[in-house]
């Protein structure tokens, strides 16, 4: 039996997984102490949950248990690892190299950066939505101290070259840090092999709880330290300050443990979906995927259906629950920037759909929602002039449009 | 972001989807936005020689709110006079719609293609074009 509407935004959110839940239940109620009361059982049992969970997400990643500094979530790791690596190496320099396909979450802290003083480059994109490696290492100058590029991409799942990267972040001594929000949990990522210094997650992303993320920060080869953007008691090392988030911590460890067994046969079932999924909603005529269909994360599609506007298609698909990049809603009606970086025309852009599914996801509801697309996008484009113009052979391109 | 029930009702089931034939010197076209904006409506309208409007057709590329403007406004239309479909104005699209603050480019989309529509009628009959466009975003 389906139940409607179908999720399929798991990019923004996942559901978080039962097992995650069950594990979390008793450090609300029993075991509520707060980690750092180092005299009596309540803070003990407590440290001691927070312990497991580090050893969780360590063997998730190949790190350290104690490489990883609890936070709020991935905005706030990303905002501690940029902030944090451009104050602590402010005497080695101030340049940051990043991408324009990055989250808010890294844009935004590089555009404060760059009032602080700091310079930060941008570098483009393919129509694949792949930064240029010889871009990269061109890029780096004596002053830069940090790239800052994601592991996969939140609006089309676009993989970058993240070994290379951390070869070349390497080779000329600079730090690299990867925002993994959308990979960690899904791919194998694993820090040593990546080159990895510093990395950014969420449990929400990877069936855990929201509200709780981590900050990897390597420990050896090299050191690395990041200045606390918060005043407090000292905890995680002294860079993130604020009573541990306990039942929190347990979800994303039991979520990463559960991640990390099931890997293997979740990907090899939400990949199959997928790409059925993609295939078929490709055979509608005038539909083209946005992104590289290799170097993907194997959970996401991102399509066009050209002529069909994005926020109205998604009105017609109202037993589906997907994300636009059309900005309709938006004071500013631009369309998404990332899908913008790949080359897209705007009305492209405006066209699209994201389709992110989950180890909940069915065949029964990729069914229906192949179905569900199909109708909504031949309905609309029965009520679109753009679609009739095409149709008629008629060239929008040359039609003079009444600007707005 | 809730839809009212006006905008879900019409665009579930738009009213008088479709095209006149713009070859007619009785049928004025209006076609405006770009798609590089996300929302482009043609409305035309077939006049009578009592300068009543018999008939109104639309397609629109856009949102629902878009969708639900331009079709309330071939409703509106039909059996008015043209010195009457001039007389619409945007505020009573978003008002019958409730369409929220964000979608108000909507409404003036659907008014701008009326003033569309009726201006090219009256270049097609030999009159000046009476109207600016309201639109811009």
């Amino acid at each position: 039996m389906l139940k409607f509407p179908i999720y399929l935004d798991n990019n923004a959110t996942t559901p978080m997984d039962p097992r995650v839940l069950e594990a979390m239940l008793p450090y609300f109620t029993n075991h509520f102490g707060n980690a750092a009361s180092r005299n009596h059982p309540f803070g003990w049992a407590a440290e001691e949950a927070v312990d497991y969970a580090r050893e969780q997400i360590a063997a998730l990643i190949n790190c350290n248990p104690k490489e990883l500094i609890f936070t709020s979530g991935a905005t706030e790791s990303d905002n501690l690892a940029i902030k944090g690596v451009f104050e602590m190496y402010a005497s080695k320099g101030n340049h940051i190299i990043t991408a324009t396909t990055e989250h808010k979450a890294v844009l935004d802290t590089c555009k404060h950066i760059e009032k602080l003083g700091g310079q930060v480059t941008y570098l483009q994109v393919n129509s694949e939505g792949l930064i240029n490696l010889e871009e990269l290492e061109a890029a780096i100058t004596d002053k830069t101290i940090l790239i800052s590029i994601m592991y996969g991409n939140n609006e089309v799942g676009v993989i970058q070259p993240i070994k290379e990267i951390g070869r070349i972040a390497k080779k000329h001594g600079v730090l690299f840090f990867t925002d993994g929000t959308q990979a960690v949990g899904k791919i194998p990522v694993d820090v040593e092999a990546d080159g990895i210094d510093l990395m950014a997650f969420s449990g929400h992303k990877m069936y855990g709880p929201k509200g709780v993320g981590a900050l990897y920060v390597r420990r050896k080869n090299p050191r690395v330290k990041v200045t606390a953007q918060m005043d407090g008691g000292g905890h995680e090392r002294g860079m993130r300050s604020g009573t541990l988030n306990v039942p929190g911590i347990v979800g994303l460890g039991k979520a990463a443990e559960i991640c990390r067994t099931d890997m293997e046969s979740d990907t090899a079932r939400i990949k199959a979906m997928r790409d059925r999924l993609e295939n078929e909603l490709l055979q509608i005529e005038e539909s083209y995927l946005n992104g590289s269909k290799e170097h993907r994360l194997p959970h996401v599609s991102n399509i066009s259906f050209k002529y069909v506007e994005g926020e109205g298609l998604m009105m017609g698909v109202k037993d589906i629950a997907v994300s636009s990049g059309s900005a309709c809603t938006s004071a500013s009606l631009e369309p998404s920037y990332v899908l913008k970086a790949l080359g897209l025309n705007d009305d492209l852009a405006h066209s699209s759909l994201r389709f992110g599914l989950s180890r909940f996801t069915t065949e029964e509801e990729v069914d229906f929602a192949i179905s569900h697309v199909k109708e909504a996008v031949a309905k609309l484009r029965e009520l679109s002039p753009l679609w009739e113009m095409f149709k008629e052979g008629i060239d929008l391109n040359t039609v003079e449009w009444t600007e707005h | 972001m809730a839809y009212s029930d006006k905008v879900i009702d019409h665009y579930s089931n738009p009213r008088n989807v479709g095209t006149l034939d713009k070859s007619k010197a009785n049928v004025g076209t209006g076609l405006v936005g770009a798609p590089e904006c996300g929302d482009v409506m043609r409305l035309q309208i077939e006049v009578d020689e009592n300068q009543v409007i018999t008939d109104a057709k639309f397609k629109t590329f856009g949102c629902g709110s878009a969708i639900a403007s331009s079709s309330l406004a071939t409703e509106w239309l039909k059996g008015k006079t043209v010195d009457e479909a001039l007389a619409i104005d945007n505020m009573e699209i978003v008002e019958e719609l409730a369409l929220p603050p964000v979608k108000i480019h909507c409404s003036v989309l659907a008014e701008d293609a009326i003033k569309a529509a009726i201006n090219d009628y009256r270049v097609k009959n030999g009159l000046e074009p009476l109207v600016e466009a309201k639109s811009h975003h």
